[in-house]
């Protein structure tokens, strides 16, 4: 059962004096309880935007956003409903998303009394308690976010997020301001609470490497679509859309055998203006004729795996386990 | 042949409390030819122990060690004399090619001004080695690039511009700083095969500054690890990465999730926040964190000592083969 569900999804910036920005076309992508689901795109494919949307923090223009059975309205002025809390977003840059002059405890002890989960007597053993389960000491209350590291502001922000008792927490970027021993700490986290509290994460990341790592399912977006989706172990192994490989191929190996990884030609085209067809055909090496102006739609290729290539269900079939490669056909 | 060797470098900046150590003795040399790598988390030292060569440290840093960049040290130069070394045979390149540049001023503009000041080159002149430079590192049309500014580019565009800016005055270095960090893994793999090029081509020496020991893999010939103001190990990039040996390098790669390790295997963060200068651990800077430290290591600072071409500082050599 999917507690979150995006369908449909569409996101466009208005400009004055010019067309408005497609920045999420037609993005669909549900989480479960206890399911991590990686988001994964470069610069400007629109994965922020989706995630804002998703939280209703931008408002979409076309598409609906489902939470725990009810569809979800953007965030206005007035509040919205208390069932809405239980979906909590994390950002990427814990230096900004604490208040620098409130006391850790208190932070989190507000999110308790908005909310109204806890007695104000009760607040700071909630708000300790809530800190020991990201790992951090209960003497953590009483200090200020600039006396932490990036790791642990993040698990601070983590924290605040898990006051308000949610069921998704959708997270954008939260591991790219780290150094890599904190990254490896976050994640481990991450994977922690998603098993141990059933908790849905929607994990927003540049990074495939670290998306592979934690995530069951994944989703790679090219330029405001949703190019390929599916369990991330098939996905790494034998991807099916050239996007999704080019990604993988771009990624350096930290094992000393001097690897040079692969660039991808040419520059990610501007989004107000995309290119007719397959938004990836002027970088895609295998593009052909109908590429260039037949719009591949995401379609599921073969059992939980979707792919928006026309040349999907043909890689699929060369690429399964256990089928020689063969040379390609027509 | 050594291009550059710096010896026992130490750098020491005036604060309001105490005076902080942020390089803490540290020695290597620079091939001709050859990438030499820094690698180290934030607040390790890397960059400020390379900006100290080039006397850009704010007032207040006090450098202290040698560095012979072909027969002359760095360190103890006049700052007019360092300027016009820098200037002419040691060219840099930072992580945000948009706060290196100058928003206001056209990228030809600043390509050149570089060659005019250094060596009172005609516009003439400057400008047929900018279109050609802007060819070599593969923007396209460099006529119109050259009269454009720097906004009107890609990040992978700009880095590329920004190197070919630190190539005008034919320098013998390139000292890179975190080059590919703001950009995407697909643009990352275009500039790190543009620096392999180069390198080939010109026989440029490069200190490839960066956090990621993938892009180390790829280019670099020499490793070394810093970790709070030290060299905690060294040697030959392949091997130092193939068979890591001191526990904070091994600590490093164990952190990093590997294409082919399977998924569900949990990473091993290293425990506890890196050493921040400041607040650096007695002996070994590492040992709060280390999972292999004997008694010895809260007291005493562990020599980096010679084993063939690698260094190793950790008397422990929990891995040793």
């Amino acid at each position: 059962m999917s507690v979150l569900e995006i369908e449909g999804l569409e996101v466009a910036y208005e400009r004055r004096g010019h067309d408005p920005v497609r920045a999420v076309v037609d993005a669909s992508l549900a989480v479960g309880r206890g399911e991590i689901v990686g988001l994964v795109g470069e610069s400007g494919c629109g994965k922020s935007t989706l995630a804002r949307a998703a939280v209703g923090l931008i408002r979409p223009t076309s598409g609906k956003v489902v939470f725990e059975g009810r569809e979800l309205s953007p965030l206005d002025r007035g509040a919205r409903g208390r069932e809405a809390a239980r979906l909590q977003m994390v950002f990427q840059n814990p230096y900004a998303s604490l208040n620098p002059r409130r006391r850790v405890g208190r932070q989190i002890a507000d999110a308790l009394a908005i909310l109204g989960l806890a007695s104000r007597e009760d607040r700071p053993r909630r708000a300790a308690s809530l800190l020991d389960r990201v790992g951090l000491p209960p003497t953590a209350v009483s200090r200020f976010p600039h006396e932490f590291s990036g790791g642990q502001r993040q698990r601070i922000a983590i924290a605040r997020a898990l006051a308000a008792d949610p069921s998704v927490l959708v997270l954008d970027e939260p591991l790219s301001s780290l150094d890599a021993s904190a990254q490896a700490q976050i994640a481990n986290l991450l994977v922690d609470l998603s098993r141990n509290l059933g908790l849905g994460l929607l994990l927003i990341s540049h990074d495939l490497g670290i998306v592979h790592q934690v995530a069951d399912r994944v989703c790679v977006m090219y330029l405001g679509e949703i190019v390929e989706e599916g369990p991330t172990d098939e996905v790494w192994a034998r991807p099916l859309h050239p996007y999704t490989e080019a990604l993988i191929n771009a990624i350096p190996h930290p094992d000393g055998r001097r690897f040079m990884p692969e660039a991808l030609p040419g520059e990610v085209p501007d989004p107000a203006r995309p290119p007719a067809g397959c938004r990836f055909h002027p970088r895609c090496p295998l593009a052909f004729d109908r590429c260039t102006h037949e719009h591949p739609p995401l379609e599921e290729v073969v059992d939980g795996r979707a792919a928006a290539c026309w040349l999907a269900a043909d890689r699929a079939v060369r690429q399964a386990p256990g089928t020689a490669p063969r040379a390609a056909e027509g | 042949m050594t291009l550059l060797a710096v010896d026992e470098l130490r750098v020491r900046v005036a604060t309001d409390d105490e005076p902080l150590q942020i390089v803490d003795g540290v020695s290597y040399e620079v091939g001709e030819g050859r990438i030499f790598g820094i690698a180290g988390e934030s607040g390790s030292g890397k960059t400020v122990s390379v900006l100290a060569l080039m006397g850009l440290l704010p007032r207040g840093a006090s450098v202290t060690g040698a560095a012979r960049f072909e027969g002359d040290d760095l360190v103890s130069m006049t700052p007019a004399r360092l300027r016009q070394v820098c200037g002419r045979e040691i060219g840099l390149v930072f992580q945000d090619p948009l706060t290196s540049f100058h928003p206001m001023l056209s990228v030809g503009r600043q390509l050149t001004e570089h060659l005019r000041h250094h060596y009172g080159a005609t516009r003439a002149d400057a400008r047929g080695r900018a279109l050609a430079l802007l060819d070599e590192v593969r923007i396209p049309d460099p006529a119109t690039a050259f009269e454009r500014y720097p906004h009107e580019f890609s990040g992978g565009m700009r880095q590329r511009i920004a190197i070919a800016g630190a190539l005008m005055c034919e320098p013998r270095l390139l000292i890179a700083d975190e080059p590919t960090t703001a950009l995407d893994v697909t643009v990352q793999a275009g500039i790190l095969r543009l620096i392999d090029r180069l390198r080939r081509d010109r026989a440029l020496s490069v200190i490839l500054i960066t956090h990621d020991l993938g892009v180390m893999s790829a280019l670099a010939d020499d490793l070394a690890i810093f970790y709070g103001g030290r060299i905690v190990e060294d040697g030959p990039a392949d091997e130092l990465l193939a068979q890591p040996r001191h526990p904070y390098t091994r600590a490093l790669l164990d952190a990093l999730p590997h294409p082919e390790s399977a998924r569900g295997e949990p990473l091993r963060g290293i425990p506890g926040p890196p050493a921040q200068p400041g607040s650096l651990p007695s002996g070994c800077v590492f040992h709060p964190r280390c999972a292999y430290a004997v008694e010895s290591c809260r007291t005493e600072v562990p020599e980096l000592r010679r084993l063939g071409d690698r260094g190793l500082a950790c008397p422990v050599d929990p891995f040793a083969p």
